[in-house]
């Protein structure tokens, strides 16, 4: 099957901290969202709003089923102690890696350049015909990349743990501004099950992206932090022609 | 087929029962963890910091936000106990609450017994507040009730007295505990902290914990106890109940609930 003399490179790609950041992360927020559906079947309706009108809520659905909740049974008490365990985790684990990446300098790899908005048209057209970025390019993120991540982090992030805080009525205190601004705690509510279901959305589509940019070689990058690439940029054929 | 098919073929093979034996074991290994008492306790430290953190970002006297009339929900959902339908309680309820006594005790200076007319009489304040039940939901009221400030100062706690606790007439599910529910004196001694006797200008419904309820604006709904029969100074609360703090707190809700 091999098709020229490709020189396979292994390439340190993902350092320490965000390895480590990667899989805390991945782990808190399987948990904060299985113990979130928990805390939703409780009432599993949501409103727009400072109250909740119940007459009319803009979602209303069953409770989810036992195998997508923790603990599987039905326990709100038991839901809670999860997820607020588990988000204080994300929050010191998001801390310590946007801490390690300012300090580091791995956010500017996060920051889109010139370049990178020049070829966004062309990004687009490549990750619908998933055409990825082979060789030198492989070793970056691209425009597309960069901006799911920034999205990610700082806006569903940051709204996840805004709309958070305000389901506290003693965090309401301090927050008048914010809940204005959000439409009241009932809004705060359902933008808090949005961006959950953003995040899900995120996930897949990164699942998608790391199974079929080569599994495998993603997969050990985030554990070992070692990526192989080729320099000439045609496919890996052979697994064993490798020069390290 | 090549030794690289081959190859591809197990790891897909191992992939997909890594990934079922995966999500199998996590989701038997959360409720094996959920049961356990010490990972409760490791879950627990999340409520200590949770506390702290909102008592540190936020002051004393913070208060809660309050409402235009016009924002009052139509109906104010009642949740949990809606009547407590015991032989005592339903001689109070006959009479409309004119032989109640609010029996105030523990670590007070005063004990004393005050009748609904004698709470009237406090110092009174109304509000309209939300009312976050931890289901998630809200619902917007107006209250007016006595400020417990101005209780506990008739009563004068002892220096040693660190809780308030509310004893209820309403028995619970099927163990039939008696409700109770207790906080601490900086969410007691706060303005919007009231025994509160009226709803949107009307005497306090049955179904809203007539004829007097607890209203401590900064946490969640299931804190306001109903039904109040008898407030308790103490020093400690380990040996009320199962000794949590509150009739939910003994069934794993966090005794702070300010969020």
């Amino acid at each position: 099957m091999s098709r020229t003399h490709a020189t396979t490179y292994s390439f340190y790609r993902h350092r320490l901290p965000v390895r480590i950041t990667h899989w805390v992360n991945a782990l808190c927020l399987l948990i904060l969202l299985m113990s979130g559906l928990q805390i939703f079947n409780a009432h599993p309706a949501l409103y727009w709003g400072s109250a909740s009108d119940f007459d009319s809520p803009w979602l209303a659905l069953g409770r989810f089923p036992g195998w997508l909740t923790i603990p599987s049974w039905q326990s709100l008490a038991t839901g809670r102690q999860w997820h607020f365990f588990f988000a204080w985790a994300l929050v010191f684990n998001a801390a310590l890696y946007l801490i390690w990446s300012a300090c580091t300098g791995h956010l500017r790899d996060l920051t889109p350049t010139r370049a990178d908005w020049r070829g966004f048209g062309r990004s687009v057209i490549d990750h619908i015909k998933l055409r990825h970025p082979k060789g030198e390019a492989a070793k970056r993120y691209n425009i597309l990349q960069k901006l799911a991540y920034l999205i990610v982090i700082f806006g569903l992030g940051g709204l996840m743990v805004v709309t958070g805080l305000c389901m506290s009525p003693r965090m309401n205190t301090v927050m008048h501004g914010v809940l204005e601004l959000l439409g009241g705690r009932q809004s705060a509510r359902s933008l808090h099950f949005l961006a959950a279901g953003g995040l899900v959305l995120f996930v897949m589509v990164h699942l998608f992206e790391v199974a079929i940019t080569g599994l495998w070689n993603n997969l050990r990058s985030m554990i070992t932090g070692r990526y192989r690439y080729h320099a000439n940029g045609t496919e890996q054929t052979k697994p064993e022609a490798r020069h390290e | 087929m090549s030794d690289f098919k081959k190859d591809q073929k197990t790891r897909r093979t191992a992939l997909k029962s890594l990934l079922a034996i995966g999500g199998a074991s996590v989701l038997s290994g959360c409720d094996r963890l959920s049961r356990s008492s010490w990972f409760k306790g490791v879950l627990g430290s999340a409520e200590t910091l949770s506390s702290r953190a909102q008592h540190a970002l936020t002051s004393r006297q913070s208060m809660a936000r309050e409402f235009p009339p016009e924002a009052i929900s139509p109906q104010f959902r009642a949740n949990g106990n809606t009547n407590p339908d015991t032989p005592a309680y339903r001689r109070l309820l006959a009479d409309n609450f004119s032989s109640y006594l609010l029996q105030v005790g523990g670590q007070v200076q005063n004990p004393m017994n005050l009748s609904l007319t004698d709470i009237k009489a406090l110092p009174s304040r109304t509000q309209i507040t939300r009312h976050d039940c931890v289901e998630g939901w809200s619902a917007i009221g107006q209250w007016t009730g006595a400020q417990l400030s101005a209780l506990l100062a008739q009563v004068q706690p002892l220096p040693q007295a660190r809780y308030v606790v509310f004893h209820c007439a309403d028995r619970w599910g099927s163990s039939q505990d008696p409700y109770y529910e207790s906080i601490d004196m900086e969410d007691a001694l706060h303005p919007q902290t009231l025994l509160a006797y009226e709803l949107n200008g009307e005497p306090l419904p049955v179904a809203n914990g007539a004829p007097l309820r607890l209203r401590v604006e900064r946490q969640l709904g299931y804190k306001m106890a109903k039904y109040v029969m008898a407030i308790e100074l103490v020093e400690s609360f380990a040996d009320i109940g199962s000794g949590n703090g509150g009739f939910w707190e003994d069934r794993g809700y966090a005794w702070y609930a300010g969020i």
